[in-house]
């Protein structure tokens, strides 16, 4: 096979592979979100003053999954 | 990379762009094409000066902000109209953050703060406009902003503390033996920070606009082929359903860098453990 369509098959499975970090953060933003609300039902009152801390949590393990889906998007369409 | 250098003169974006449609090895649409950089009138290279997109929409969200806050400033009625309420809800909003998490003395840097927040948050809702540009998408806007605000913290930190600034990194609640390994990871987790701070912002709101790009492609499938008939209604539904979030994300996102500012700030201003 040659070096171009070598290269164009490596592109997009390295793109498929990169998405799974997307899945990743999946489950990261869900244990961030499940354990705030384990948290708010146990103690309704102290939960209003931890929304700040809620959305850091959710944004640091969003972001993390958003360079996995930039790097997938970058190897689709920018190389 | 062709859709993410902002200084890039015509040449290098046209070469870009076609060796973006060689690559492609076939693909028929290109959702980053909505992040190219291109001059309002004329032609030839741009230069610094150059009136672009980006600048236009960067202008329009100042604008929107100072029309949003002098109309709504000028009332001063007991029981706010309309505009009033929504400056002094903007008003209230950022400066209880400011004021939770970077304590009192860093209620004084409450309009540094406040104009992150109007201009990523403008920035933002503006580009979700159909057939707008979003400046907050280009790394380069937003590592302005990030690493922008890490060198004026990070001076503020040493001016305000002297040598207690590095109290910062020496984790006192940690057994003697620790803390030098830990202290080299603070380090570099500090240095990260204004990477991930700008980085979050671009990538959040760039793959949100390239997401709603990908389904808008597969939206007119019912013009060439029978299998349209699925498809199209399911993409025009996945593209109001990806706009919903992007209003979410716009302004989570804003919020998101507001706060992540403040909590840097007040590690400038009181740091240690």
């Amino acid at each position: 096979m040659e070096i171009a369509a070598a290269a164009a098959m490596g592109k997009f499975i390295g793109a498929g592979l990169a998405a799974i970090g997307s899945g990743a953060a999946a489950i990261g933003v869900g244990n961030v979100a499940g354990n705030f609300l384990a948290g708010a039902l146990r103690n309704p009152s102290a939960a209003g003053s931890q929304t700040a801390t809620l959305f850091i949590g959710l944004a640091f393990a969003e972001a993390l999954g958003i360079f996995s889906f930039l790097v997938a998007l970058l190897l689709m369409f920018a190389v | 990379m062709k859709g993410m250098t902002d200084v890039a003169t015509e040449e290098t974006a046209a070469h870009g762009a076609e060796a973006g449609a060689e690559h492609g090895a076939g693909l028929a649409f290109h959702p980053l094409d909505q992040f190219q950089i291109t001059r309002l009138f004329g032609e030839g290279p741009i230069e610094w000066y150059t009136p672009t997109n980006a600048t236009l929409w960067m202008a329009l969200a100042v604008l929107v902000i100072v029309f949003v806050f002098v109309f709504g400033s000028k009332g001063r009625a007991l029981i706010p109209t309309r505009m009033q309420s929504l400056g002094e809800m903007a008003y209230g909003f950022v400066y209880k953050m400011v004021e939770d998490v970077a304590g009192h003395d860093g209620a004084k840097f409450f309009p540094l703060i406040m104009t992150f927040f109007l201009f990523i948050l403008s920035a933002n809702m503006l580009g979700l406009l159909p057939g707008s540009f979003t400046p907050t998408s280009h790394i380069a806007v937003t590592a302005v902003l990030g690493f922008g605000f890490f060198i004026f913290v990070t001076i503020l930190g040493f001016a305000k503390n002297g040598a207690h600034f590095l109290g910062l990194f020496w984790m006192s609640d940690a057994p003697l033996i620790l803390r030098p390994i830990i202290a080299i990871i603070e380090v570099i987790s500090y240095f990260v920070r204004p990477v991930s701070h700008s980085i979050r912002l671009a990538g959040n709101i760039m793959a949100g606009h390239a997401v709603m790009k990908v389904f808008a492609a597969f939206a007119p499938m019912i013009l060439i082929s029978a299998i349209g008939v699925v498809v199209t209604p399911v993409s025009i539904l996945a593209i109001t359903a990806i706009y919903a979030l992007e209003v979410l994300v716009a302004f989570i996102q804003a919020y998101v860098f507001t706060i992540l500012a403040c909590v840097y700030l007040k590690d400038a201003l009181h740091p240690g453990h």
